[in-house]
């Protein structure tokens, strides 16, 4: 009996208990948002809400507009002309696509990690406290303390902390994918963004990260954009499937995987498409 | 599935339609299996009745072949949605059918007994029973087969009819036994394939609410139509 009881509401995640998911709060609002590429509408009228504390994984094809919506949600798309978004994407009582937001005050609430790990050519501890110095005064002290925080969340701490100041381009793929981790919730923001984090990774490699991510979101509300389904219903609370530029369906992973309402999903996930 | 959209994959398309064929030839045995033994029971065939015996181990091996390939592809192929559906429901379908295959094994066994101690008890009432847990079970299969919902939604409603006259039948073998003392052997093993019968009927309808949610992803409800309010018999010694 002892076997039985053994931790079981801890370890099981809501998509499998079937709570649902709009039960919390949305950390970000999503109402009728359009992206433009110049003259291409890559987003059309998308609404999504990205809970608080959760996991959102965004599955399409190639060209679905996915990774768009991710570029949206921390301004990235600024970096270049003729892109512009509209609606609104709400943080709270900020719109983030609002010209007048602060982009590295957004910056610093919305990390994000790239498919291939991204290690600026410095040491395991400048990588990670970099975006904290451009944010935060923090004392040698304190410092110290943010790296070993960020390190140890990032599950990451206890194979670098005897070589803090060697270079990160040292690390292995995996190793660095957990490093631009711990580098982004080093800040300590309140979104974490993850594009197709593991698509470069091992498989061990990659359910570390999955590990990860699981731990991360104690603490983050976490939107990864993934090509494998199987990581989507192993990680993510709420599923959205996109294609086209077009928000198909969003639900909880459980039923998204078993009983998908739209056809289009369902054959998209099951690899029946086009 | 019956689905028109193609896998992208020849071969895990090609597994599925395995699966299907698979578990329609399970079927087919079951239902045979249950005609012969019905048929062994009413025109007092002991060497019918012999052969069902005989053919359960067969119906068994079928179970375990069935439920090694769909484990197979759960495991190599790791399906969602629909094909989730259908590899869960094929898995707990076979059990079902397994459990079925029994029951027309114990139908023989009992009417082996029967044919022993002359019995001249009229049949006809069990006959039609069978009749209508046949035609249940054919269509149950069929649904399977057909990944057809309303087919399932028929047996699931039809298993009333069932209930109603094992009522009868229990009713009736209880006066026989009343009557005289000396019918008690006979009418108990006639009470137990009755019973089997009925137990056959309910394991069609699991095969049919099996079918309809992993066609439509939907869950019928949990009761079903039941039809004769009063009587205790099929209800309480069901479950």
């Amino acid at each position: 009996m002892e076997i039985a009881s053994h931790k079981m509401s801890n370890d099981i995640s809501p998509a499998l208990l079937n709570i649902p998911v709009d039960e919390t709060t949305a950390r970000i609002s999503i109402k009728n948002l359009n992206f433009y590429y110049g003259a291409n509408h890559a987003l059309k009228n998308i609404s999504i809400d990205f809970p608080d504390k959760q996991t959102t994984a965004m599955i399409g094809p190639s060209g679905c507009g996915k990774s768009t919506l991710l570029r949206v949600l921390n301004r990235m798309y600024d970096l270049y002309p003729g892109q512009r978004a509209e609606g609104s994407v709400m943080m709270g009582e900020q719109n983030i696509i609002d010209p007048h937001q602060d982009l590295n005050q957004l910056r610093r609430r919305v990390g994000m990690v790239f498919q291939k790990p991204t290690p600026f050519p410095k040491s395991i501890y400048e990588n990670v406290i970099f975006g904290v110095r451009l944010h935060e005064k923090l004392s040698r002290a304190e410092l110290d303390e943010r790296v070993e925080w960020a390190l140890t969340r990032a599950a990451l701490w206890g194979e670098v902390k005897d070589r803090l100041q060697s270079s990160a381009l040292g690390l292995s793929g995996g190793q660095q994918q957990r490093l631009c981790i711990a580098r982004s919730i080093a800040v300590r923001p309140e979104v974490l963004l993850l594009d197709e984090p593991t698509s470069a990774l091992d498989p061990i490699s990659t359910l570390k990260i999955e590990e990860l991510v699981d731990e991360l979101k104690k603490d983050f509300t976490i939107v990864i954009v993934t090509h494998n389904m199987q990581q989507a219903g192993r990680c993510a609370d709420q599923v959205a499937f996109f294609y086209l530029g077009e928000l198909v369906e969003v639900g909880p992973s459980s039923q998204i995987f078993t009983a998908p309402r739209e056809r289009r999903t369902q054959e998209y996930i099951t690899g029946r498409f086009g | 599935m019956a689905d028109e959209t193609k896998h992208i994959v020849t071969s895990f398309e090609a597994d599925l339609k395995k699966l299907r064929d698979m578990i329609a030839g399970m079927g087919g045995l079951v239902e045979r299996a249950v005609a012969d033994a019905v048929t062994g029971l009413i025109e007092h065939d002991p060497a019918l009745a012999t052969r069902v015996v005989e053919m359960d181990p067969q119906i068994d091996n079928e179970e375990r072949a069935v439920e090694q390939f769909a484990v197979r592809l759960l495991a190599l192929r790791q399906p969602v949605a629909d094909d989730l559906r259908q590899v869960v429901q094929a898995l707990k379908v076979i059990t079902d059918l397994e459990r079925i295959g029994d029951y027309a094994a114990n139908i023989a066994k009992r009417s082996l007994v029967i044919n022993k101690v002359a019995s001249t008890f009229s049949l006809s009432g069990l006959g039609q029973m069978a009749l209508l847990v046949q035609q249940n079970l054919k269509s149950s299969i069929d649904a399977v087969g057909e990944a057809d919902p309303q087919k399932a939604i028929a047996v699931w409603r039809a298993d009333q009819m069932v209930d109603d006259l094992y009522n009868t039948i229990f009713r009736e073998l209880v006066t026989y036994m009343m009557e005289d003392a000396r019918s008690i052997t006979a009418c108990t093993h006639l009470l137990f394939i009755a019973k089997n019968l009925e137990r056959i009927g309910d394991h069609s309808t699991n095969v049919a609410e099996l079918t309809y949610y992993a066609v439509t992803g939907q869950s019928l409800p949990d009761f079903r139509p039941k039809g004769d309010q009063t009587s205790a018999y099929a209800h309480s010694s069901a479950d």
